[in-house]
Parts: C-alpha cells; structure tokens; sequence
C-alpha cells in the first residue's frame, strides 16, 4: 500500500469542476434561485484552498518555531472574528471577538500544544505537518461551540429579561439569576461535538481518517489518530465553550450586579 | 431550575436582627433619566406613595431605589449604606414587587419562603395555592402572589408598584387595608407607586407626585 499514492492532475479536477457547472445549469433551470451562489461558492473554495496549498507548502519547507506561531496567531483571529459574525446579538466594544478569542486560546490552543507535546511527539514538537492540521481542527470544531454557546446566551437573556430581573429583586446573586440560562447555553455549545461522536463510523466515516486512509495509511493507524483527534475535540469544544459562556454572562451584568442589556448589540436584521 | 434552595443565605447583619423592620429609607439626590435630586426619607412603618403620569419615571426611581439600573445618589436603610453591601443584600432587604411579576419555576411554592403569617387569607387566597401551577394562574393571582413573595422574603423595606392594579375594587381595599396594618405592626418603610387617589388617601401617611419642572427635567413634589 504504502506509496501506492495515486496522482491527481489539475485537467482531473476540473471533471470535478464540470459536473458542478452542470449542476448550476440544472439548478438555474429548475428556478431554484441558486446557480450563481453555487459557482461563486465552489470557486472560493478553490482559490482558498490552492493558496492555503501554497502557504503550508512554504511553512512546511521552512519549518521555524515563529513562522508555525504566526500561522497560528492568524487562524485564531480568523476564528474569533468568525465567532463573533456568528452572533445574532453581539456584545458591544469588541467583548464578542474578545471573549471567544480568549477562550479558544485557552482551550484549543492550549490541547493542540499538549498534544503536540505530550502525546504525539513530533519532534521538533512543533513540526507543521502536525502541528497546523490539528489546531484547524480542534479550532474548527471549538469555534462552533463557541458561538452556540455565546449566542445561546446572549439571545435567551434578551428574551428573559423579565425572568433574570425578577430574580435579582428577590435578592438573588447574579450567577444564582442567570444560571439555568448559562447552563443551557453551554449545552448547546457541546451538543454537535456529542452527536458527532455518537455518530462517529455508524453513520459517517470522519473526514481526517478517510483522508489519512486515501493518503495510503493502514487504516488501524488511521483509526487512532482520528480517536485521538475526536478526543481532543471534545476537551477544546468543552472547556472552550464553558469558559466564553462564564466570561459572557459575567459581562453581562455590572459590578453592582444589574442586568446590562445595553451591553448586547440589537439583533442586525 | 433555581427554587428555594438557590435563594442566598441571608446576610449576616440581617441574621442578628430580632425584627425585619424598624429601620429609616433615605434616599439622597437619586437622580434617573429625567427625575432629578430625589431626597426623601421614609420613616419605619410610613407608607409613602408617589403618583405621576404614565411614562414620568415612577417605576425606574423604584428601580434606582433596588439599584437595578445605573443611576446617581445613595441609599441607605438604618445604618446600612447601599455602597457598603454587595446588590443581592440589598435587594433582599429593600424589595421591589414590579407592576408584572415574573415567574419561572413549574409550581408557585419554588418561589417562596415561608408565607408570613395570614397574610394568604387576608389577600383571598387559600394556602394551597402554594400547589398551583404557574401557567394556570389569572393575572390577579400572579399579582397577588407576587406581592405575598416578596413578603415571605422578609425584607427590610418594600418598593411596590401598582400592587392593586388588576384586583377588583373590593378586594382591592382589603388588601391594603391588611398591608397598611401589616407595615406599621411590622415597622416597614414602604414607597407605594399608585394611580388611584381614592387609594392614595387611604393608605399613604405622604403624597408625592413627579412633576415635569422644566422640559426634560422632573421633580417629585410633597402633595398635601
């Protein structure tokens, strides 16, 4: 098996890219209004993916400890920033990018490095052809529960207002007043992860390990690493989403405990 | 759910107290929105009540009073500055019972304390509706009940607002008769937030009204 890596010339993709043309001319046919977001889809995903091609090929090549943490440094803005689009109701003064960005650092990045460290071993511990794929995945995954979570959130306290204040005049604490709230927003948040690892190889095969088996690797191999990359998505996704949820519904009160609603953004459309 | 057991201990001046009342409410230059320089004392047992039109700030100075929302000035209750103690003591000493109550437990009695004494009978209700499910409550019942609450927490000081608003008018006055008799055996400062001058006549030793004194500017003016 090994070596038996088969080949794909650019004029093979572009079969690929045929059929998808063909399915835009079905869809425009059928009135289904989305043609032109399907062509315009699939070709950011191409330019995306050649120039990512091109930047972990000239990472891999030079292979520094500060090159690999600027890459990083970039993928975690990319994601916070990606956090905060996702909310609905956004915490004003930059807290929605702060908050996820923060706690995606403390999650994410902090499995990905003890993992790299601890558990697989490369060495130097560093090496991009683990390093970087990883953290995408762990920020991948831990990024959607962020945003669940934090959207979660901020939305029900928006619609329970009445139900959080009514606690506070009853003489409760801030936390005691939010806290069912804080509790579903976190479940929220780690739901996906869960369903995906109840579903993991009954009902989808996970794209890393098909990846890795594709590449040639015998498929037990294949098999842990994608038991290892499950893992470590549960622990950055957990620990990632309870920890923006806290930071969150903390700032959603002041330091006299009063509910501050002018501290989320209304609802943009 | 948060029930009785997630209500905070009380707080320790307030475990040494034999009795909940007999303090003084001073209010000194509160100031929200477009009521300025509030200064007002309630004395232990004085019902004050404050009218004004609708949208001239009664309910967001009773706000201010349990500091809910940002505003100027202080508070205090006996010797107890509202500065020196975190919210949530404050606002179990001095409660506010809004004009909609709010509910989220299944069943009325995860809400409550112990009911102070007589205090379901003289408001109509019987003691079982301690079992009742929230969602099959009329709006005069949550009133009621809301106000029942707030009792069965013991505070120091009561802010009410429009406590009577969906109560038929017999029943009305036999709840604030009972009320009335209630804070000044129990020496509770209370500010009262009413529309209905009959009632205020009835139940307040003083009468303030918010009064716009320039525009953009309100004031709360003695009524005698």
């Amino acid at each position: 098996m090994t070596g038996g890596l088969i080949e794909l010339a650019w004029w093979e993709l572009a079969i690929g890219g045929a059929l998808v043309v063909a399915l835009a001319v079905v869809t425009h046919l059928g009135r289904l209004g989305l043609a032109r977001e399907l062509l315009i889809a699939a070709a950011r995903m191409v330019v995306q993916l050649a120039i990512i091609g091109l930047v972990l090929e000239t990472l891999f090549a030079v292979s520094g400890l500060h090159w690999v943490a600027l890459m990083a440094v970039v993928m975690l803005l990319l994601a916070g920033r990606e956090v905060m689009s996702r909310q609905k109701r956004r915490m004003t003064g930059g807290w929605a990018f702060a908050i996820g960005t923060v706690s995606m650092f403390i999650s994410a990045f902090a499995v990905s490095v003890f993992a790299l460290v601890v558990v697989i071993g490369p060495s130097p511990w560093y090496t991009p052809q683990y390093a970087i794929p990883l953290l995408g995945m762990l920020l991948g995954n831990t990024m959607t529960g962020v945003a669940l979570g934090m959207d979660r959130l901020t939305d029900s306290a928006w619609r329970q207002r009445q139900v959080i204040e009514g606690r506070l005049m009853l003489g409760m604490t801030w936390s005691q007043a939010i806290g069912d709230l804080r509790r579903d927003a976190m479940r929220s948040g780690m739901i996906p992860i869960i369903n995906g690892m109840a579903a993991a190889g009954v009902v989808s095969l996970p794209g890393m390990m098909t990846g890795q088996i594709l590449a040639g690797s015998p498929p037990a191999l294949a098999v842990k690493y994608q038991v290892l990359v499950f893992l470590l998505i549960a622990v950055g996704t957990g620990f990632g989403t309870v920890a923006a949820v806290m930071a969150a519904s903390r700032r959603l009160f002041d330091e006299r405990e009063r509910l501050r609603l002018d501290r989320i953004g209304g609802s943009p459309g | 759910m948060p029930g009785i057991a997630d209500l905070p201990e009380l707080p320790e001046p307030a475990k040494q107290r034999p009795s909940r009342g007999g303090d003084r409410l001073c209010l000194s230059g509160l100031g929200v929105g477009a009521l300025r320089d509030v200064s007002l004392e309630v004395a232990p047992g004085e019902v004050v009540c404050v009218s004004g039109e609708s949208g001239s700030g009664k309910s967001r100075l009773l706000r201010a009073i349990a500091d809910l929302e940002p505003h100027e000035g202080e508070v205090t209750l006996g010797a107890d500055r509202r500065r020196d103690f975190p919210a949530h003591c404050w606002r179990g000493w001095v409660m506010l019972v809004p004009a909609e109550s709010s509910w989220w437990g299944d069943v009325v009695s995860e809400h409550f304390m112990e009911p102070a004494p007589d205090s379901f009978a003289a408001f109509d209700m019987p003691e079982a509706s301690l079992d009742w499910q929230i969602e099959r409550l009329s709006s005069g019942e949550k009133q009621r009940l809301a106000v029942l609450r707030a009792l069965s927490h013991e505070p120091r000081a009561l802010l009410l607002d429009e406590p009577t608003a969906n109560l038929d008018p017999e029943l009305a006055r036999r709840v604030e008769s009972w009320l009335r008799d209630y804070f000044r055996a129990s020496s509770m400062p209370v500010i009262w937030v009413a529309h209905d001058r009959a009632q205020i006549e009835r139940v307040a030793d003083r009468h303030f009204e918010i009064r716009e004194a320039s525009p953009g500017v309100a004031r709360l003016e003695e009524q005698s």
